[in-house]
């Protein structure tokens, strides 16, 4: 099946702008996705390891202000997005497992760099309080200073080791 | 929340139908080849940021009552370079891999599992950066208090700014093409 195209990126950005003021027409909030990962964790922390939960304090801290981790907005709002980026994959044709990556890497070194890439997003989604969806994209909406700095912070990293990561992705 | 769950799909169909499911794509933005996510993104902020400014005139929405997400200096410079090394290594952010996996990309499952790690390193090792993490609390400030000028003025000036980098972006689509890679989009007939 021939892929169908992707859209317009500047009617995206129209679209996704609009679904962000949904978002903050409705819940005062904007979007974001990390916190739901970390929701997700502290919850499956709680269910695997209860005492942990209660000795270390970041966590009791979490649970204290979010009894319930899992019935959060966030986490709903990602389930939503698997099924949002589903229905429009299978509308597209572009529903397929595969490993994307650059044309001189193997599989491997990929899915590797994919998982530390994760890490130090994962950590860094934490530290700076937000990751693009919610520090950048909503931060920059709501013309924040933290969202903007994030956003300088990410774009900029991520600019400036590119030549050294190129071989990932050229 | 169910609302929630409708936005979330929301989201998701747009991310992916604009190709933010692919990570050759997301990484194009910083080889100069595919400029898809400085378009899409800042046209949603400028976008979100008109809209808000436009719901609060209608009475729609208070401003004061948005959450605006609050500055912490260090870690939100922290935060933000370490990012960024996750994305040029993974090639993904949150929002995105979900999107991915969605669709069947293993990378973006192994970038979800990695962001898994990472977040339980930070919350293990919690005591270590907690100090870094609270520091310089500036409260919530907006960038239109710190230059001087209104919400409404700021954003024009973002507009501004965000036409000079669109037209940046499509110079530097076609200068840094590549052979093995199509664009795959749909284009505006000016």
């Amino acid at each position: 099946m021939t892929e169908k195209k992707y859209m317009n990126p500047y009617a995206g950005g129209v679209l996704l702008g609009l679904v962000l003021i949904v978002a903050f027409w409705v819940s005062g909030r904007g979007l974001g996705a990390s916190g739901a990962v970390k929701s997700a964790i502290v919850s499956g922390v709680k269910t695997v390891a209860p005492g942990h939960v209660e000795n270390t304090a970041y966590y009791k801290d979490y649970m204290e202000t979010h009894p319930k981790p899992m019935y959060s907005w966030l986490v709903f709002e990602m389930m939503g997005v698997l099924v949002g980026g589903f229905l429009s994959g299978a509308i597209a044709g572009r529903l397929k497992f595969k490993v994307e990556k650059g044309p001189n890497v193997t599989n491997k070194t990929r899915l590797i760099f994919a998982v530390i890439g994760g890490v130090f997003f994962g950590f860094g989604s934490q530290l700076g309080r937000g990751c693009t969806s919610g520090s950048a994209l909503t931060g920059m909406s709501v013309l924040s200073v933290g969202g903007f700095v994030t956003m300088a912070g990410i774009f900029g990293t991520a600019f400036a080791l590119a030549y050294f990561a190129r071989k990932l992705w050229l | 929340m169910l609302l929630a769950f409708i936005i979330g799909i929301g989201f998701g169909f747009v991310l992916e139908s604009n190709g933010f499911s692919s990570s050759r794509r997301l990484a194009g933005m910083f080889y100069g080849y595919d400029a898809t996510v400085l378009k899409v993104f800042f046209t949603a902020a400028i976008v979100g940021a008109v809209g808000l400014l436009f719901l609060s005139l209608f009475g729609q929405i208070d401003l004061n009552y948005i959450y605006i997400n609050p500055t912490f200096l260090y870690s939100a410079i922290g935060g933000g370079v370490i990012m960024g090394v996750g994305f040029i290594l993974g090639g993904y952010c949150p929002g995105t891999s979900f999107c991915a996996a969605a669709i069947g990309k293993l990378d973006a499952m192994a970038f979800i599992g990695g962001i898994v790690i990472g977040i339980i390193l930070f919350t293990e090792g919690f005591p270590l950066w907690e100090e870094f993490f609270y520091a310089k609390n500036l409260g919530a400030p907006i960038m239109s208090d710190i230059v001087g000028t209104s919400r409404g003025v700021f954003t024009l000036g973002l507009i501004i700014v965000a036409l000079a980098m669109f037209w940046v972006g499509e110079w530097a689509e076609k200068r840094f093409a590549r052979k093995d890679y199509k664009l795959n989009q749909k284009e505006i007939k000016l």
